[in-house]
């Protein structure tokens, strides 16, 4: 396995009198997929909220690129180069699908060439360029989400369900945008039920059950080992 | 990149309704201006009243402005905006009455270089005031509705109290500058030259908004932030940072807004930004929380109402604005052009 981007170490997060992450022990390693999988309700969405810092990690630590963020505030660490696309997909509705993808460069202009990579890979948000983004269909956001975070370039990508409720054509274009992410040399931590996306583009896989990681290795070893999958989220990924 | 499969969603057409409905608020101000010249009858009258609401109507946007962008950024209620209106009067007063030269001149460039400066000073030192005020008042109760009333309302108070050890306890009467007394005829009807000032201080203003707003990143990133303020920050932008500018911007908005409200009564007092948060509140409420083209609406809204049915029913002047607040929240609960707020 190579150097982790990002870890976390014994992580705990309440979310009002709730303790949601009991725990989370994670590595994700660079320039890999880290697929982040169990049942609803065990942590997963809570766990990207607080690498992310948009809920406050009660105790534990939280290093990225070798640096200690627990403290650090939320557009500090997008700055430093995490990108988030939260599961409602936090898409800006009065604004055009021009001006969410110009916010997504933060650090200035958006790069031609990467606005022609994102326009090709998503042709839908051309058509729509200037419209506002509420008018956009759920796929459609999702992909506007998705491209907004990759409008430059991160080091890491926090991602989650990308393809919840969207049609197969669609969650095919998500994955080769991923993959091709991917290729760049960009890491990615993603949430996701689809199993054949999963499958298709996890390299690593951590399972959590009850706010901790119970489970960490090759996402080829538990795609193949369904009795390991019914030990560890209750039933086989295939029925997802 | 491999391009997407067949996927070739398209919008569906609004009907003739939906489209309505959606621009209704933008026809409101016209069609409120039709209905006053049918109910006024005669032209001048109603021309006359039309500019006088015009204007009273662009003051109160310039005073709202600011106090519907801090609501809708940070979900701020600040009682203490009227305090910046008195402030910023009094400061542009006395820089008015300093240049008495200026302004007693019969000389249009020296009028407006005193109105001018007047400006700059009531607006320096009220963006000043209204930083402090974030910070000591506003900041230690973000995310608490019922404190931000309590200890804005106390602020506002503290702040008139300072205008009377300052200025002393009396109403101040001000002379408008020479230039701008008196009024133009046009068409059989009397204009007065202060209004037709006010109305395009209040338009230049407003496009000025609209383009910082809609041209440049700032405004984009404060479009954004009032929409979906943690998702901003998770794209990396400081929204803090943002929102002390806002605010700084609001509360110097307000003192241009105090000047001008000052200089149309011709007199000051150190309540008279209270007073206003009245109207100040109706307008941000009518106009949708957050939303800088509703609130222009709503204040023109106010100012032509209050004209036409002065001029038409004295007694009903005063609830008129509440009948409006009241019709267009029974018709609109979040407003007229409301910012659709993430959940």
């Amino acid at each position: 396995m190579s150097d982790p981007i990002l870890s976390l170490n014994n992580v705990h997060t309440d979310i009002a009198q709730y303790h949601i992450l009991q725990g989370v022990d994670l590595e994700v390693p660079k320039g890999q997929v880290t697929m982040l999988l169990g049942r609803n309700g065990v942590g997963k969405t809570t766990t990207l909220k607080t690498i992310m810092g948009q809920w406050t990690c009660k105790s534990g630590e939280i290093s990225f690129d070798g640096q200690d963020m627990t403290q650090m505030a939320v557009s500090a660490r997008a700055r430093a180069g995490i990108g988030f696309v939260p599961e409602d997909m936090g898409i800006f509705a009065d604004l055009t699908v021009e001006e969410n993808m110009v916010l997504g460069a933060t650090s200035g202009p958006m790069d031609p060439k990467r606005k022609e990579w994102l326009l090709n890979a998503f042709p839908a948000l051309g058509t729509f360029w200037t419209s506002e983004a509420g008018n956009l269909s759920g796929g459609q956001k999702q992909m506007l989400s998705i491209a907004r975070a990759m409008a430059e370039d991160r080091t890491l990508y926090l991602i989650d369900e990308p393809t919840k409720g969207l049609a197969p054509a669609i969650v095919s274009t998500m994955a080769q945008a991923l993959r091709e992410l991917k290729a760049q040399g960009a890491s990615i931590l993603l949430v996701e039920q689809n199993f054949s996306v999963a499958k298709a583009l996890g390299d690593t896989a951590a399972v959590m059950d009850e706010g901790r990681v119970i489970w960490t290795g090759a996402m080829a070893d538990l795609a193949t080992d369904k009795d390991l999958q019914e030990r560890l989220m209750g039933l086989s990924m295939e029925a997802h | 990149m491999t391009a997407a499969p067949d996927h070739r969603p398209t919008f569906a057409r609004l009907s003739l309704t939906e489209r309505l409905d959606a621009s209704l608020p933008l026809l409101l101000v016209p069609i409120l201006v039709v209905l006053g010249f049918f109910a006024i009858g005669a032209p001048s009258s109603w021309l006359t009243l039309t500019v006088s609401g015009l204007a009273m109507g662009m003051m109160i946007f310039i005073m709202a402005s600011g106090l519907t962008l801090v609501f809708g950024l940070m979900d701020v209620i600040n009682f203490g905006h009227g305090a910046f209106i008195s402030v910023g009067a009094f400061v542009g007063v006395s820089v008015l009455i300093a240049l008495g030269d200026w302004t007693g001149a019969a000389s249009l460039v020296l009028n407006m270089s005193a109105i001018f400066l007047a400006v700059v000073a009531a607006m320096a030192v009220t963006g000043a005031l209204g930083w402090g005020f974030e910070r000591v008042i506003v900041k230690p109760v973000y995310g608490a509705h019922l404190k931000q009333i309590l200890v804005t309302v106390g602020g506002l108070i503290v702040i008139e109290q300072l205008i009377h050890v300052v200025w002393g306890p009396d109403e101040i009467f001000i002379n408008r500058p020479e230039m701008l007394k008196g009024a133009v005829t046009f068409a059989g009807a009397a204009l007065e030259r202060y209004r037709l000032l006010a109305v395009a201080v209040g338009l230049v203003l407003f496009l000025a908004m609209r383009i910082v707003l809609r041209r440049t990143k700032i405004g984009l990133i404060v479009r954004a932030g009032v929409e979906n303020g943690p998702m901003v920050e998770a794209l990396g932008y400081r929204l803090r940072v943002v929102f002390v500018g806002v605010f700084i911007a609001g509360s110097a908005l307000a003192g241009l807004g105090g000047v001008m409200w000052g200089l149309y009564q011709e007199v000051i007092t150190a309540n008279m930004g209270e007073r206003m948060m009245v109207l100040v509140f109706i307008v941000a409420i009518i106009g949708g929380l957050g939303s800088v083209e509703g609130a222009f609406i709503g204040a023109l809204l106010v100012g032509l109402l209050q004209n036409y049915v002065a001029f038409l029913e004295p007694k009903l002047a005063l609830v008129s604005n509440i009948a409006l607040m009241t019709a267009i929240l029974m018709w609109r609960p979040q407003g007229m052009l409301p910012v659709v707020k993430a959940k």
